[in-house]
């Protein structure tokens, strides 16, 4: 019974966070790691797509709501998504058409092209806040627990509760739907493929006669559609506030890096490795010990390795860890 | 077309003379950031007695009030001395009605208001680390100290028979001095304090914030954060995760938004507001609802009487100047003298005409003490039914 407990109040505190996390850092870093193995460089405005892209389903949303149409106990947003999509996929585009062609075409070294996404962030993040503003805003409707603590309590009988958020088993289930299709996509059909061989070697794949233009349209739509499911999901299970995006740049760059750039697989693992990290070193484990020890063993302090103000410095950490030993990450993608 | 031309240059000339004998006011309130619900409300209270004034007629001779907004952004130390600087300098302000939050307040004193001998009074700062900032006797504020706060809120956690908590605070000055006057209070009445944890206001996410509390245990959790930011997001957690379901609030916790995002979820919390009742109270509500004013809302009343008293202190001192308000401010609001309540301001400036004495109660029931701060009144509130319900004035 008190290892059950034990198991529940983890679940609870870790588990369930840290794997609703780490999808949306997973998708997050799938869009940076696709970007960076086709059109080579960094794009540090990624963290603002995904708020723009968020900005416009949460506005759909709302238009749905007020004409009282809805998906029952799932969230509206989701109704909405293929329209933020529709937006982002034009955004990239048009960026791309404006700003990166440009400097695509004169062969622009990749720490050029970086700067230049910040600007587009910055462009971008303006955007934003002019047109819905930095607030907090709340688009989350719908049924609000799969689980909720007191029904968990009263089902098992049990001292610890479980709460399971629709939103959390919502971003599960879209971010393998999602990561399905892309990986069907990327091994299975021509363009995908033509997409990989561009990626690996780019002269060879422009000789066998792959349009490169065609790979970067095919590459920044994916990228609208990662970008915009992972910030809306990011939004629905916490908060949708234009800075926010920004803050969530380093983690999932970070996942990105430590998987390493430029690997699909690579972007997911290291979402969930950057998530359950941050999770469990801030987490305190006092309440898990004493369960799991006998009484004269319990911990007397919180048994917690770092304050949850230093969340991003784990990020941070793992980050310098993984390019002074393997830069090229876990999964041999490119070294940065 | 020329007589126009004359016409309006005429208008424009006596436009410029009405100007000449306008008195600025500042009112320096964070109309962006964590309490940006409220201060809109109170800024609405303090102008509504600058109004009151000036209808009266009875200020000093041909003057006018005309309040002057500026941002003070509740966290942003730069950007509110800023904003400051400005008010003194560009509109030549003779007294400042704020700041709001206890950071900006203490900055806006000591980089602003100090070097410039402008008095303020705050409505809401309740920090006591500004009972003892050297201030040359220019900071006054209408609001009490949270080291009063704190015991209110240690007694009423008591009087619950509740004995363990844990306590969270906005991780500010505000939270930080009214985190640690509750601390010592509520151990002297023999509670135990499981963790005392800050939390960051406006993150996406307090999950790993609300674990860390969770884990230390506790019967109640205590809040003491904003209602716009942080302090809603932890609740928000708490709830989600089931980590606590019974919360105690500090006043920045008290609004309306609150309870209708998840009232219903907190029922039976309980917390304490600054809140006056009375004759003062009453009369305030009548005005405010008269006028269109939001006079519910946290620190309406304290702004009201803010903005009075230096009007008050203006005529008792016969010009309108800092001086004359540093002065006199003491005087108008204690006794001796006549007691004003709001809506009376025109017959308290008639009486300090008239060489008599007033005693400013106001909304609040000013009383200012030690160093010219107000003693203070808190409403105890318990959540009913997904609202606030009174339980006693204390």
């Amino acid at each position: 019974m008190e290892l059950l407990n034990a198991l529940i109040a983890l679940s609870n505190f870790v588990l369930v966070p840290a794997i609703a996390y780490g999808s949306q850092l997973a998708l997050g870093a799938l869009g940076v790691t696709l970007i960076y193995g086709i059109l080579r460089f960094s794009n540090f405005a990624h963290g603002d797509t995904m708020a723009m892209g968020t900005m416009v389903v949460i506005l759909v949303t709302w238009w749905f709501q007020s004409m009282g149409l809805n998906l029952g106990p799932l969230p509206t947003a989701l109704l909405a998504l293929p329209f933020g999509i529709l937006a982002c996929i034009g955004l990239l585009l048009g960026t791309d058409r404006v700003v990166y062609r440009f400097y695509r075409a004169q062969k622009a070294k990749p720490v050029i092209l970086v700067i230049v996404s910040m600007g587009v962030m910055f462009v971008y993040n303006g955007i934003t806040r002019f047109i819905i503003g930095p607030d907090d805003q709340r688009f989350a409707d719908g049924e609000r627990f799969l689980i909720s603590v007191r029904d968990f309590r009263e089902m098992t009988g049990l001292e610890e509760g479980l709460a399971i958020k629709t939103s959390q088993a919502l971003t599960l289930v879209t971010a393998v739907i999602v990561v399905a299709i892309l990986f069907w996509f990327l091994n299975r059909t021509r363009t995908g493929k033509s997409m990989r061989a561009y990626s690996d070697n780019e002269d060879l794949a422009l000789l066998s006669g792959i349009n490169p233009e065609r790979v970067v349209m095919v590459t920044w739509i994916i990228v609208a559609a990662l970008a915009t499911v992972a910030g809306t999901l990011y939004g629905l299970d916490k908060t949708y506030k234009p800075f926010i995006f920004l803050q969530l740049l380093l983690p999932i760059f970070a996942s990105a890096i430590v998987g390493g750039l430029g690997s699909p697989l690579g972007a997911i693992a290291g979402g969930f490795i950057i998530a359950f990290s941050e999770v469990t070193i801030t987490y305190a484990w006092k309440k898990v010990l004493s369960f799991v020890l006998p009484e004269s063993l319990e911990p007397s302090g919180l048994v917690q390795l770092l304050s949850t103000d230093y969340k991003f410095a784990v990020s941070f950490v793992i980050l310098v860890i993984v390019l002074l030993f393997r830069p090229t990450g876990l999964f041999r993608g490119k070294s940065v | 077309m020329k007589k126009l031309l004359a016409a309006s240059a005429a208008t424009a000339l006596l436009a410029g003379a009405a100007h000449a004998e306008d008195v600025n006011i500042g009112i320096i309130l964070g109309f962006t950031g964590p309490i940006e619900s409220l201060t809109p409300h109170m800024a609405d209270s303090a102008e509504l007695a600058m109004k009151e004034v000036n209808d009266s007629g009875e200020f000093l001779e041909g003057m006018t009030l005309k309040p002057v907004r500026a941002d003070s952004t509740c966290v942003d130390n730069a950007a509110a001395t800023a904003a400051a600087e400005r008010l003194i300098t560009t509109d030549n302000v003779v007294a400042i009605m704020g700041a709001d939050c206890s950071g900006v307040t203490g900055a806006v004193l000591t980089n602003v208001a100090v070097p410039n001998g402008v008095p303020m009074v705050s409505p809401s700062a309740t920090s006591p680390a500004l009972s003892t900032t050297e201030d040359n006797g220019l900071f006054f504020r209408t609001a009490p100290s949270d080291a009063r706060q704190g015991e209110v809120l240690a007694s009423m956690v008591m009087d619950k028979g509740i004995e363990e908590v844990a306590v969270t605070y906005s991780n500010t000055d505000y939270g930080k001095g009214l985190s640690d006057s509750f601390v010592s209070a509520y151990e002297e009445n023999g509670g135990k304090v499981t963790l005392v944890a800050p939390h960051e206001d406006n993150k996406a996410d307090y999950s790993a914030e609300v674990a860390a509390l969770d884990s230390a245990g506790g019967d109640a959790l205590v809040v003491l954060g904003y209602s716009d930011a942080g302090g809603r997001g932890m609740i928000r957690a708490s709830l989600d995760t089931g980590a606590f379901d019974m919360f105690v609030m500090g006043d920045g916790m008290y609004g309306d938004d609150l309870m209708t995002a998840m009232g219903s979820e907190m029922e039976g919390s309980i917390g304490a507001v600054p809140w006056s009742e009375g004759d003062g109270a009453e009369a305030f509500n009548t005005i405010t609802s008269d006028a269109g004013v939001n006079g519910e809302s946290s620190f309406t009343r304290e702004s009201y009487d803010a903005a009075a008293l230096i009007a008050l202190a203006m005529v008792a001192g016969g010009e309108a100047t800092s001086e004359a308000v540093a002065a006199n401010m003491l005087d108008v609001a204690n006794e001796p003298g006549e007691k004003i309540l709001p809506g009376e301001l025109g017959k308290a400036m008639q009486i300090l005409k008239d060489g008599g004495e007033i005693d400013y109660v106001g909304a609040t029931n000013v009383e200012l003490i030690g160093p010219g701060e107000a003693a203070g009144t808190y409403r105890d509130y318990e959540v009913k039914d997904g609202d606030y319900s009174t339980v006693k004035f204390r």
